[in-house]
């Protein structure tokens, strides 16, 4: 080595350290994505291609959006993939036979709204999905509530024709026809009517659990969140397994709680913070008007995260409580 | 009797790709430079005087900056040589100005180019080693650096050894090596006698003369870490061979060819502090330095003193604080040191620079740094302390026309140099020859990976937005005191964000107030 390399500007400062884990934002995006494909097929393999194109619709609009917001606001596009998963999850969360416009507008909403219009990635304090599923449920209610029997999966087009209309497993009005245990498997596979990607526990729990292995996801959220709404049921005298696996609680659990940007970042701030939503889960599943809460209770307590990240604070290695007496004079 | 014990179970901290690639390459001695530039501070503490002024000549040894502080180590010369101008530099460890004594050895002085013709030899003579058998080559490594003419004023004792031992070098290799063997063994008892007769004062005072400082790369003042204060009782010595940063191998090279020099200067301090138990911490990675030692253990027959732990190569293992935890579970309090909870860490090569200081009388003037990265021969060299950049990079190689980062000190927790005519202190343990591959900060998405990977339990993410609004009493609150700068946040940041930089400047700015 010569000095000429740092009179030609080859040798660079920074501060250390000088490696890299090499796992960066957009692979850990792009595995969440793969693992969002498992409850993409149960939706596509219970109600039809056009569920398929619903997907393909959303998750091109966020992209879409998100490259022509960043234009606007002189910011380079980076596609990491947290866009398309947006996109994904918020076609997930929609009922079947939703017109196509309102899926544009909903994923425009979730990208430009509650995602840019705070800052973009890692500043938004709500769920952008939820977000923009709950602005489709205050704009659209009549059509974001009407629920479709599953069909066969390769019917795609204008499901109308064949398509039954059915209350969600939810509704007070809700009936099913047949055996406790062929109510019970219907809701684990995802033979049952719902929003299209929310009706398979089992697709999700298979992602959910792959994202726990891999370290993705905090164990805690999901786990907490669950155990909250059955233990809550079971006091309620509600049936427990029907009401984990009906609606959007394992969905909500797996793939929209533990959302990093929105959950608190310790393990305490997490207890606390699935807890919350399980309990508000409860109190609008059993005392509301709505036949389902997941999209709201987690939400709120999204609102709660930076608090809850505010005042939970771990104690450092070797912390000593400071000895609050002092000596009276 | 097994003196060797192996610790399972789960430990936190990082798997690293450990890239040691010059873990079997032999110590090799660099000829001592034409010029140095000696750093008035090279120890957390307060900064030396320089004693010397410009025009003086000046020996190898020599004193040549001191400080009334206790909280201090003194500086010597490196180098024969005449004191060409006390400059003014910048340490990059504190950005502090400090400092610093140029020495400029004149080319006229027949024993200085002498010197560096030994130095010649002897690297010729270790390239002959390397054929010999294990513990020959060891062996006769041990010897290298006492054999030093420059070290001719030190006091009579050490230039007979030279003597006898340059002896036994010059002459054929072949000589009697089983002789031998038990003739160094027979050495390095008598030291231990020796050590036996010392008082603890005169033990202290002699590491202080010599100038000792942590030799890991903390560089605290050897003597004000073995002087307990009196209401503290100390049961464990913990000697740290753990080098649990990649790349580097200086320690593990050390242990390997200086195990006497190391374990006598174990038992110096352990004479210092009277502890219960003497354990010496080495890294699975290092399992052929761990053997070696134990071999010294038991041919010095100190095999009821010492124990080995052997701990899984997890970073930060070798962090003082972490190293406790892992082998005693005892946790230091915040803001305390590990006399709190009855534990001094020595670094091993600073063992044996203690070592050096009381039996032979030698103040620190050098030290092992790996010289390592993406370099055509990674090795472990003996290099003078104020031996510039540029005079080391000699054995880079060559290498292309890419962008690099010369790094002083491990790839986590090393800083880089943009200066050529940057001079090595006491706490360089390694050269890294870093090329660069770009990569940019991006958004933080709160993946917390940073909260759950920090070893001492502290949620690095909010440092980084707290300093970036300019909140810095917030990251008091969080703490911040706490952070050992292990750079384990960055390394799993997903985002690839500094953290390290966000938090050294918080602290900065804190300390500042």
């Amino acid at each position: 080595m010569d000095t000429r390399l740092i009179d030609r500007g080859q040798v660079i400062i920074s501060y250390p350290p000088h490696i890299w884990s090499g796992f960066s934002t957009s692979k850990v995006m792009y595995i969440v994505l793969a693992t969002l494909v498992l409850p993409g097929a149960s939706a596509v393999y219970f109600f039809g291609l056009r569920a398929l194109w619903m997907i393909l619709v959303s998750t091109a609009t966020a992209i879409l959006i998100e490259f022509a917001i960043k234009k606007l606001r002189k910011k380079p596009f980076i596609m990491d993939g947290s866009a398309a998963i947006t996109g994904f999850l918020f076609a997930l969360v929609l009922p079947p036979k939703i017109p196509f416009w309102m899926v544009i507008i909903g994923a425009a909403f979730s990208i430009a709204i509650a995602k840019e219009a705070f800052g973009g990635l890692g500043f938004n304090i709500f769920n952008p999905a939820l977000a923009g599923r709950a602005f489709l449920a205050i704009c659209f209610p009549a059509q974001m509530t009407s629920w479709y029997l599953p069909v066969k999966w390769y019917i795609s087009g204008n499901i109308a024709a064949d398509a039954l209309t059915s209350a969600s497993p939810l509704n007070e009005s809700y009936v099913y026809e047949g055996t406790r245990f062929a109510l019970y498997k219907d809701l684990f596979f995802g033979n049952i009517a719902g929003s299209i990607g929310e009706t398979s526990a089992l697709a999700i729990l298979l992602g959910g659990l792959i994202l726990i292995g891999l370290r993705l996801i905090d164990w805690k959220i999901p786990v907490i969140y669950i155990g909250t709404v059955a233990l809550g049921s079971l006091i309620f005298g509600n049936d427990v397994l029907f009401q984990v696996m009906a609606g959007g609680l394992m969905i909500g659990a797996f793939f929209m709680a533990t959302d990093y940007v929105t959950s608190p970042v310790t393990g305490t701030g997490r207890i606390i913070f699935a807890f919350g939503a399980g309990i508000i889960t409860l109190i609008i599943r059993n005392f509301s008007a709505m036949p389902e809460g997941v999209a709201f209770s987690i939400l709120l307590m999204n609102a709660f995260t930076p608090l809850i990240d505010k005042y939970i604070r771990p104690k450092p290695f070797g912390f000593v409580k400071k000895d609050g007496k002092r000596k009276k004079q | 009797m097994n003196i060797v014990q192996k610790k399972h179970g789960l430990f936190h901290g990082l798997k690293l790709r450990e890239n040691k690639k010059s873990s079997s390459v032999p110590i090799k001695i660099m000829p001592s430079p034409k010029r140095v530039i000696i750093p008035m501070q090279q120890h957390l503490g307060a900064e030396c005087e320089p004693v010397v002024n410009r025009g003086d000549i000046v020996k190898a040894g020599q004193l040549i900056g001191d400080s009334a502080s206790f909280v201090s180590a003194k500086i010597h010369a490196s180098i024969d040589g005449e004191v060409k101008s006390i400059l003014r530099i910048v340490n990059p460890v504190t950005s502090g100005i400090i400092s610093a004594v140029e020495i400029v050895s004149e080319e006229t002085e027949g024993g200085i180019i002498s010197a560096s013709q030994v130095g010649e030899e002897k690297n010729q003579q270790i390239q002959q080693v390397n054929n010999q058998p294990d513990h020959q080559q060891v062996n006769q490594q041990t010897n290298q650096p006492q054999e030093n003419q420059q070290f001719d004023h030190l006091p009579n004792q050490i230039n007979n050894q030279t003597d006898s031992q340059s002896g036994n070098q010059s002459g054929s290799l072949s000589v009697n090596q089983e002789n031998k063997y038990e003739d160094y063994e027979g050495k390095y008892k008598e030291y231990l006698k020796t050590v036996e007769k010392l008082e603890p004062k005169e033990l202290i005072e002699k590491i202080k003369e010599a100038g000792i400082v942590g030799l890991g790369g903390a560089t605290f003042p050897t003597h004000v870490k073995l002087s307990v204060p009196k209401d503290k009782i100390v049961d464990t010595v913990i000697l740290n061979g753990c080098e649990c940063e990649p790349y580097i191998t200086a320690d593990h090279r050390l242990m390997i060819e200086y195990g006497f020099e190391v374990l006598i200067g174990a038992m110096i301090i352990s004479k210092i502090i009277n502890p219960v138990s003497l354990i010496i911490a080495i890294e699975e990675n290092k399992e052929d330095a761990a053997k070696c030692l134990e071999q010294k253990i038991f041919a010095l027959g100190l095999q009821e003193k010492f124990r080995l732990v052997l701990l899984p190569s997890k970073y930060p293992m070798g962090a003082e604080k972490t190293l406790i935890k892992n082998i005693l579970k005892r946790k230091v309090p915040v803001g305390g040191l590990p006399f709190d909870v009855g534990v001094v860490v020595q670094n091993v090569a600073t063992a044996k620079a203690v070592f050096d200081a009381v039996i032979l009388n030698r103040p620190l003037i050098e030290r092992v740094v790996t010289i390592t990265g993406d370099i055509e021969h990674p090795l472990n060299l003996m290099v003078k302390i104020g031996t510039l950049l540029t005079d080391v990079a000699e054995y880079f190689g060559k290498i292309g026309d890419k962008k690099y980062k010369v790094i002083f000190g491990g790839p986590m927790t090393g800083y880089t140099i943009g200066n050529i005519n940057f001079p090595l202190t006491k706490g360089t343990g390694c050269i890294l020859l870093e090329k660069v591959s770009p990569r940019s900060e991006s958004n933080c998405i709160r993946c917390s990976r940073c909260v759950s990977i920090c070893p001492m339990n502290l949620e690095p993410l909010m440092y980084v937005n707290f300093v970036k609004n300019n909140k810095y009493g917030d990251c008091s609150s969080f703490y911040i005191e706490s952070c050992i700068e292990c750079g384990s946040c960055a390394y799993v940041c997903p985002a690839s964000i500094p953290i390290v930089g966000y938090i050294k400047t918080g602290k900065a700015v804190l300390s500042r107030k």
